[in-house]
């Protein structure tokens, strides 16, 4: 009974951050926004009962990443931002790809009814931490994607560092 | 006589009474700073309103409170109110998991000294900081001032740099602990070795977390804003950083919110590295009576002190308050007192040294250079914290 | 006795209640009892008695976001750190050099920015 009511306040949160992300004039406005659907998507975690899922959510993508979004934001001159039209040339062109994502969405959807089932979460034990399990799948049976990762985030280093070289 | 209270009664009655004591604590660490801070500086500090300066945070409070509550035109209203609320619920929040004592049994009723202890206790806090930025850089670009904008960017990206070694600092504790939760960190602690030397984390084997704790403590100085890495209101060049623009209470609940996050950052310290409420000898020696100890000392320090040439019209109330101690401690000699407010006694103690080691550092040091702090964030602090990570997991890897 | 998943997390939807209770009705009772008198001069923004200049958003150091993009990549990093110290008693000496592995390829990364100069905020040669 409560988690539903929850599953509706966090799901309420998460769609209508997005909507209203896209939608807000102001984009600092929009940041906002983004965080609370993103934070609405932590509260989903938790209520699936995948705490550490939740805690690295905020962590990185409200704590950090947001706040990357937030700097970029802050030096936009938004007097001039908010004189531009809201919907450019670019409407007809991006309903267009809005429909066939939907399209191909309700394709799967209806080649893979009745074999999506949401089980129930896989944990051996009410009281054994998440996390702990996390981290014994991803030590054992996901090791070499986690061992890759390693190498994409260095990619990443040296690509962020040679793109503001020149400013350096 | 027991009462049978539900599990939700009783969860409100801890929220309440948790507020309370901190909302208490935020009131008066003030008064506590500005007294420390005047005698290192050979000042008397506040010393006017009541007795000792007592009333003094009574009136400050009342005072913002009714000052003029300023919104300047050319800030972005929403984001500027918003910014002080944020900060100091944030603030607020993450003392819900931090555990003061074990288990106790008051009027019938048993409970943990804790509001509750999640899996993820540690990863809660963890979340719970990494938000407190956005108190800071919204409230500083919502200003629309020069020096709100380069304070809050400057505390942003300070902020950023050391949450790094915050996390770094704790892992090695986690790789003793092997848990997430609080309050299991704190009974992997608990324990003597040779019975006598504790087995927080600090002294704890294979590897004593020394290194782990220096990181996490320096690391949480840069990360409450406090000296010597006060930078984001570096007054002699940002007039007062992010802000500049507030006044009254929301300019109050800035502070508000340093403080409280200076509590929760001290009690992680006692509970993370310095075995939250454990008794630092074990009860064999006789530490049970440190307490009283502890009262009769202050008690007769206070008495002596209210005879001396400079206690004049003081003399009256410190004699009050030297009884008091001594009665205070003088009920540690019940057995039940003791049980309850022993391990209460121990964490308080731990958590106001942390809290005072705060105040001593802001008397003793000055402030760095911005190149200085992130300089120190990136190439020292963070490669100390990598290394104690490492040289850590081989040692419990080998030894155990 | 553990209270349950859904009870251990009541008091977390308590305390963020009473935490937003608290910081609100401060805000509010503030306005409510503080006067207000307005001028021009209080309205503009302090810049220590001097008229105003220009925008306050100005540019800044490329820096600023380089130190944002940086942390966000240490920081997936640390977070990868937490459940291996969880259970790193049973992962024992494999788990350490899955993740020597994993830190040296990220390291690698780090004393590349520390060689070009990121991490260096004075201007040098002067």
């Amino acid at each position: 009974m409560l988690d539903t009511a929850l599953f509706y306040i966090f799901a309420a949160l998460t769609l209508g951050g997005g909507v209203l992300t896209i939608t807000r004039r102001s984009a600092v406005h929009s940041a906002i926004w983004l965080i609370t659907s993103l934070l609405g998507v932590a509260g989903l975690y938790l209520l699936q009962r995948a705490e550490f899922l939740a805690g690295v959510q905020v962590i990185l993508y409200v704590g950090g990443i947001m706040v990357l979004f937030l700097f970029v934001i802050m030096l936009v001159n938004l007097d001039q931002a908010a004189k531009e039209k809201r919907f450019s040339g670019q409407k007809w062109i991006a309903l267009a790809c809005v429909a066939a994502v939907a399209l191909q969405a309700l394709w799967f959807v209806s080649k893979g009814a009745g074999r999506f089932t949401l089980g129930q979460p896989s944990i051996a034990g009410e009281n054994l931490g998440n996390s702990e399990h996390v981290s014994r799948v991803l030590f054992s049976q996901y090791l070499l994607p986690f061992e890759l990762a390693s190498i994409l985030l260095l990619v990443a280093i040296i690509g962020a560092v040679v793109m503001a070289k020149k400013r350096i | 006589m027991t009462f049978a209270l539900s599990f939700y009664t009783l969860a409100v009655v801890k929220a309440l009474v948790l507020l309370g004591i901190l909302l208490i604590t935020l009131v008066y660490i003030q008064w506590v700073e500005r007294k420390l801070i005047a005698h290192i500086q050979g000042r008397w500090g506040p010393n006017r309103v009541g007795p000792h300066g007592l009333l003094q945070p009574i009136a400050d409070s009342l005072k913002l409170l009714t000052k003029e509550d300023l919104t300047p035109p050319h800030v972005h209203k929403l984001i500027f109110v918003m910014a002080p609320f944020l900060a100091v619920s944030l603030a607020l929040i993450s003392i819900a998991v931090i555990p003061f004592g074990g288990e106790v049994e008051v009027f019938g009723v048993r409970t943990t000294l804790q509001l509750t202890d999640l899996n993820i206790g540690l990863l809660f806090i963890f979340a719970v900081t990494s938000l407190g930025v956005y108190g800071i850089a919204l409230g500083g670009w919502a200003s629309n001032n020069k020096y709100s904008l380069f304070g809050a960017l400057r505390s942003s990206a300070q902020m950023l740099s050391y949450e790094l070694s915050l996390s770094l600092g704790v892992v090695g504790v986690l790789l003793l602990s092997g848990s997430l939760s609080l309050r299991r960190i704190v009974d992997s602690q608990a324990g003597y070795y040779f019975g006598f030397l504790p087995r927080w984390n600090v002294f704890h084997g294979p590897l004593p977390q020394l290194v782990g704790f220096l990181v996490y403590l320096t690391a949480a100085f840069a990360e409450t804003n406090r000296v010597p890495f006060d930078l984001p209101e570096a007054e002699t060049e940002l007039v007062a950083g992010f802000h500049t623009e507030y006044s009254s209470m929301k300019f109050a609940l800035f502070f508000m919110a340093e403080y409280a996050n200076m509590i929760t950052v001290a009690c992680l310290a006692t509970v993370l590295f310095f075995g939250g409420w454990h008794a630092p000898l074990p009860e064999s020696w006789g530490i049970q009576y440190a307490p009283l100890v502890v009262g009769a000392l202050v008690a007769g320090l206070l008495l002596y002190h209210s005879q001396g040439a400079f206690a004049g019209k003081q003399r009256r109330s410190m004699q009050v308050f030297g009884v008091v101690a001594a009665l205070i401690g003088a009920a540690f000699l019940l057995q039940p007192v003791r049980v309850l407010f022993s391990p209460l006694f121990w964490f308080a103690a731990k958590s106001g040294f942390f809290l005072f080691l705060y105040i001593w550092v802001r008397g003793t040091l000055p402030r760095f250079r911005y190149d200085q702090l992130m300089g120190f964030g990136w190439k020292v602090l963070f490669p100390v914290g990598v290394a104690n990570v490492l040289v850590t997991a081989l040692m419990v890897a080998l030894f155990g | 006795m553990s209270p349950s998943y859904p009870e251990a997390y009541f008091p977390i939807l308590l305390q963020v209640g009473l935490a937003v209770l608290v910081a609100g009705g401060v805000l509010v009772t503030s306005h409510l009892l503080g006067r207000r008198v307005r001028n021009k001069t209080k309205d503009s923004p302090y810049e220590c008695g001097i008229t105003p200049v220009g925008d306050a958003r100005g540019r800044f150091s490329v820096k600023f976001y380089l130190v944002a993009v940086l942390f966000i990549l240490f920081d997936v990093e640390v977070v990868f750190l937490f459940p291996w110290a969880v259970v790193f008693r049973e992962l024992g000496l494999f788990g350490f050099f899955s993740m020597l592995l994993y830190m040296a390829l990220i390291l690698a990364g780090f004393f590349f920015v520390w060689k070009k100069g990121v991490l260096d905020w004075a201007k040098r040669g002067r």
